[in-house]
């Protein structure tokens, strides 16, 4: 069992991983994708110590090189999963199985995932971010998953056990698993319905669904900690001056706090995250 | 005291109430919702006499939860006056729920 695992590799992240190796622990780093700062179209000329203006996928590159240097194991992986046990947390990958004492969110906040019409309006609704919580609620139903990769076969096993009855909408993504359920190739137009959500529309289609489960890319920290129970206010994870959510050992920093969406601000909180984590575990043992 | 919703004491408790009810729907299953249980204790503490807070299993008691389209939980809904004031969905800490109650 891992002290620390760090879910994302980017100022937040990295920042807690170095400082976490210099008090003596060793942590892991999973992250695969870039936040805030993919499809970033400015450089970055802001941050300190920086001779020319970069681009922000090419700093948090520096960033995961610098850890590595650094002796950090840094994997680069889509987390599908987290769950919590009487030990720690379980951290599930595309590709496999982490057990932690504790782990650091930190993957900063992506772009809403399906800003489409109707998507806040059936959002608890039939709308769903998390098959685990809702599954329940549309036994013997039509459900359909919008997804492409890993994280929607998560949600999907975990709905077979609720109806047969199945779609998976890609979203004009390229299917990325061996599914033996009706797929959905096009883009979605919007979802509609009356008070609860009725159809999704496609260009040339208006399908039937009674629930819809979302699972595209893979899970943001705030779609894991709500599927946990973590106090999540205005899109925010809500954490204590010790960066720990209300789940013991759970802690979370950079931008899906809230505040300031800097680099700076990132970095900083990485670092007290850092210290609040290890005077959490010395005080465990 | 955090009170256990059920279909026979809803009217009474919850519709008939002279000052605001906050209601968790709620199941055993749900993860998180077992977060939610410590909140609504302090809530309690903290608004004695001025309001009510209690929960509902949705497994146990589904027509209630049916009756105000409960399709995801931890569903949070408030009521005054025998009527819906407020809801919300997910974990929520307990400044935010005194402010749904608005006491």
């Amino acid at each position: 069992m891992k002290k620390v695992i760090i879910i994302g590799h980017g100022p937040a992240g990295i920042s807690a991983a170095i400082y976490l190796k210099r008090a003596g622990i060793d942590p892991l780093v999973i992250g695969k994708d870039h936040g805030a700062l993919e499809g970033y179209d400015d450089l970055v000329e802001n941050f300190y110590g920086q001779e020319k203006p970069l681009e922000g996928v090419t700093l948090i590159q520096n960033g995961i090189k610098q850890a590595r240097g650094l002796g950090i194991e840094v994997v680069s992986d889509a987390v599908i999963s987290l769950e919590t046990h009487e030990k720690g947390f379980t951290v599930k990958t595309a590709n496999h199985v982490y057990e932690s004492k504790t782990v650091l969110l930190a993957t900063g906040k992506k772009r809403e995932t399906l800003n489409r019409p109707g998507f806040n309006k059936y959002r608890g609704k039939g709308i769903s971010m998390c098959a685990v919580c809702d599954g329940f609620f549309y036994r013997k139903k039509k459900i359909a998953i919008v997804g492409c990769g890993a994280y929607m076969l998560h949600e999907l096993n975990h709905l077979k056990r609720m109806t047969k009855d199945l779609m998976v909408f890609t979203d004009g993504h390229p299917l990325d698993a061996d599914i033996d359920v009706p797929v959905v190739h096009d883009k979605i137009k919007k979802f509609s319905g009356e008070e609860k959500i009725s159809h999704i529309e496609t260009k040339d289609h208006s399908y039937e669904v009674d629930g819809v489960f979302i699972a595209l890319g893979t899970p943001s920290s705030v779609e894991f900690a709500s599927q946990l129970g973590v106090i999540v206010e205005k899109g925010n994870l809500v954490v204590d001056k010790n960066y720990q959510t209300n789940i013991e050992g759970l802690f979370a920093a950079g931008d899906i706090i809230g505040g300031k969406l800097q680099i700076a601000k990132a970095v900083y909180d990485g670092m007290m995250a850092a210290d609040a984590m290890y005077d959490y575990l010395k005080k465990k043992k | 005291m955090v009170f256990d919703f059920t279909t026979e004491n809803f009217e009474n408790q919850v519709l008939k109430s002279d000052v605001p009810v906050l209601v968790e729907f709620w199941a055993s299953w749900c993860g998180p919702c077992q977060r939610v249980a410590p909140i609504l204790e302090a809530l309690d503490q903290d608004v004695q006499g001025l309001a009510k807070v209690g929960k509902l299993d949705v497994d146990e008691e589904s027509k209630i939860a049916d009756e105000f389209g409960v399709m995801s939980i931890p569903t949070i809904i408030v009521f005054k006056n025998g009527k819906v004031d407020q809801s919300t969905i997910g974990v929520q800490s307990k400044e935010t729920l005194r402010k749904l109650l608005g006491v």
